[in-house]
């Protein structure tokens, strides 16, 4: 198994982890926007509140989750590592320099410590109440399924374990914690609409050079590829957080 | 004279490897704008000769943009502000009179300083000499035609061949990454069948030495193949990533 270390401990092998998880989180990132897209609903968070429940209960979903969380891990302990090597790579600064590559390329470092200072703020705020706190507030819908029409009650006071999605005489009824409420409060703050859209704005420059930046790590450049690996990166580098960015903003308005 | 240009350069001036060194400004008057670079630098020596000052040391050889011997970090850029040119063949006509130019060495952990602006590259020898050969049998001379290599691979080899060695890649790297360098002289012989026998301990070998060495690992900004002299492009360094990894999980190497 020596060998195994040596490669992975290599330059190119950090450089490979890296590249590998950071492709990974650039699949989460979809996964993640398509079910966020669903706070655009006027539902009052029926589909958004059975989604949440689904992923953090499903098996196979909790599974990957441990996945994703050791790559959000990994990805920024190597980065940071690996920027703190190459700072060392140059003791003497130069006097002056003009350079000649894309801004966004020399400092991924600083850029991903910004997305993953986001990351703690943002999962403090959702994911950890979401897990963890007594008091949050669920909601129950009666949904009848002949006409479709939907009424909620706001329910507080159950246990955090909580689910129930039943249906009787075409009625279906939903007791689900109220993810949807906890988004809708918190961007009723400026100041936390602002912070979204900054940080959605850091991560659209640290993906701008990072995703074609994976497959160039990955060996994976090749005249008749690359140059449409390199469009795709930018159009997923632009759309992917602005979509994000857009659902803040919306609540906020709405 | 008419036409010619006065200068102001501050130039890295460094005793020896474990002096401190500074910026020292001088003046030069009267540069053509046919002269290099390096010929303006050995006209401000000449001043300095005969003033009884030390002059600069910098490193030179064949002023002909082929040997990569020349450095010099001008105004921020590894040999100048022209694309695909070393020093030497880097002329004063791209700057203009009452410039101030600023000139240091190549910065890097694995590149010290000896004196002014002549670095040591001695770590790129010993790079090469990890694995950056290949065993030929000594005897008469082949003939070029019994081995057969495709006109694409053959160019492709070429291309990366043409890696002078310079170090300006290494320069130019906010990581100060051989990278560059390293996967030139991976890949010029990786398309090659002289370079297929020793091709997986090669890759191994010459990154294990990089790494060694202490260089910085790449970021993919692209910077080094923009200031290559020799216009390597960033396709071979995707090509050293593949053969290190191809290497490692295939070679018969546990270590």
């Amino acid at each position: 198994m020596n060998w195994v270390i040596t490669t992975f401990s290599s330059s190119l092998g950090k450089k490979l982890l890296t590249a590998l998880t950071g492709l990974f989180l650039c699949t989460f990132l979809v996964v993640h926007l398509l079910g966020n897209l669903q706070l655009f609903y006027s539902d009052e968070g029926l589909a958004f509140n059975t989604y949440a429940r689904f992923m953090t209960t499903n098996p196979l979903i909790k599974t990957v989750s441990i996945l994703l969380y050791s790559s959000i891990l990994g990805h920024a302990f190597l980065g940071l590592y690996l920027a703190y090597k190459n700072k060392k790579a140059r003791p003497v600064s130069y006097a002056s320099v003009n350079n000649q590559s894309v801004w966004a390329s020399r400092n991924m470092g600083v850029l991903g410590t910004m997305i993953l200072l986001f990351i703690v703020v943002h999962m403090s705020d959702f994911w950890y109440e979401y897990h963890n706190e007594d008091g949050f507030p669920f909601k129950e819908y009666k949904v009848e399924l002949l006409t479709g029409k939907v009424s909620t009650s706001a329910k507080s006071g159950l246990d955090k374990g909580v689910y129930v999605d039943y249906v009787q005489d075409g009625v279906r009824t939903v007791i689900a914690k109220d993810l949807f409420l906890e988004c809708k409060e918190a961007f009723e703050q400026l100041w936390y609409v602002v912070l979204y859209v900054i940080s959605m704005a850091v991560l659209a420059f640290h993906l701008s050079h990072g995703f074609q930046s994976g497959f160039q790590t990955l060996g994976l450049n090749h005249k008749k590829y690359t140059s449409a690996i390199k469009w795709f990166g930018l159009v997923f580098s632009i759309l992917i957080p602005l979509a994000f960015a857009a659902i803040p903003v919306y609540m906020y308005f709405s | 004279m008419s036409g010619t240009m006065n200068l102001t350069l501050k130039v890295w001036r460094q005793k020896n490897k474990n002096d401190k060194g500074a910026f020292a400004t001088y003046q030069v008057k009267d540069i053509s704008p046919d002269m290099s670079f390096l010929e303006m630098f050995d006209v401000l020596n000449e001043q300095l000769i005969s003033k009884g000052e030390t002059p600069i040391a910098f490193d030179h050889d064949c002023r002909e943009g082929i040997c990569g011997m020349c450095s010099m970090y001008i105004n921020g850029r590894p040999h100048g502000p022209l694309k695909g040119v070393t020093t030497c063949q880097l002329h004063m006509r791209s700057f203009h009179d009452g410039d101030t130019i600023v000139v240091e060495p190549w910065r890097a952990q694995a590149f010290p300083v000896i004196k002014d602006l002549v670095v040591d590259r001695s770590s790129f020898d010993r790079i090469i000499a990890s694995g950056g050969f290949v065993s030929v049998n000594t005897g008469n001379t082949k003939d070029a035609n019994n081995i057969l290599i495709g006109k694409e691979d053959a160019d492709e080899a070429f291309s990366a061949a043409a890696c002078i060695g310079c170090g300006a890649c290494v320069a130019a790297c906010k990581n100060a990454s051989a990278m560059l360098f390293v996967s030139a002289k991976i890949s010029q012989l990786a398309m090659l069948p002289q370079g297929d026998p020793e091709r997986k301990r090669r890759a191994e070998n010459m990154v294990e030495t990089m790494d060694e060495e202490g260089f910085g690992s790449c970021t993919n900004t692209g910077a080094c193949s923009a200031e290559c002299p020799k216009e390597i492009s960033l396709e071979h360094i995707a090509r050293m990533n593949r053969e290190y990894f191809g290497a490692k999980f295939t070679s018969q190497n546990v270590k």
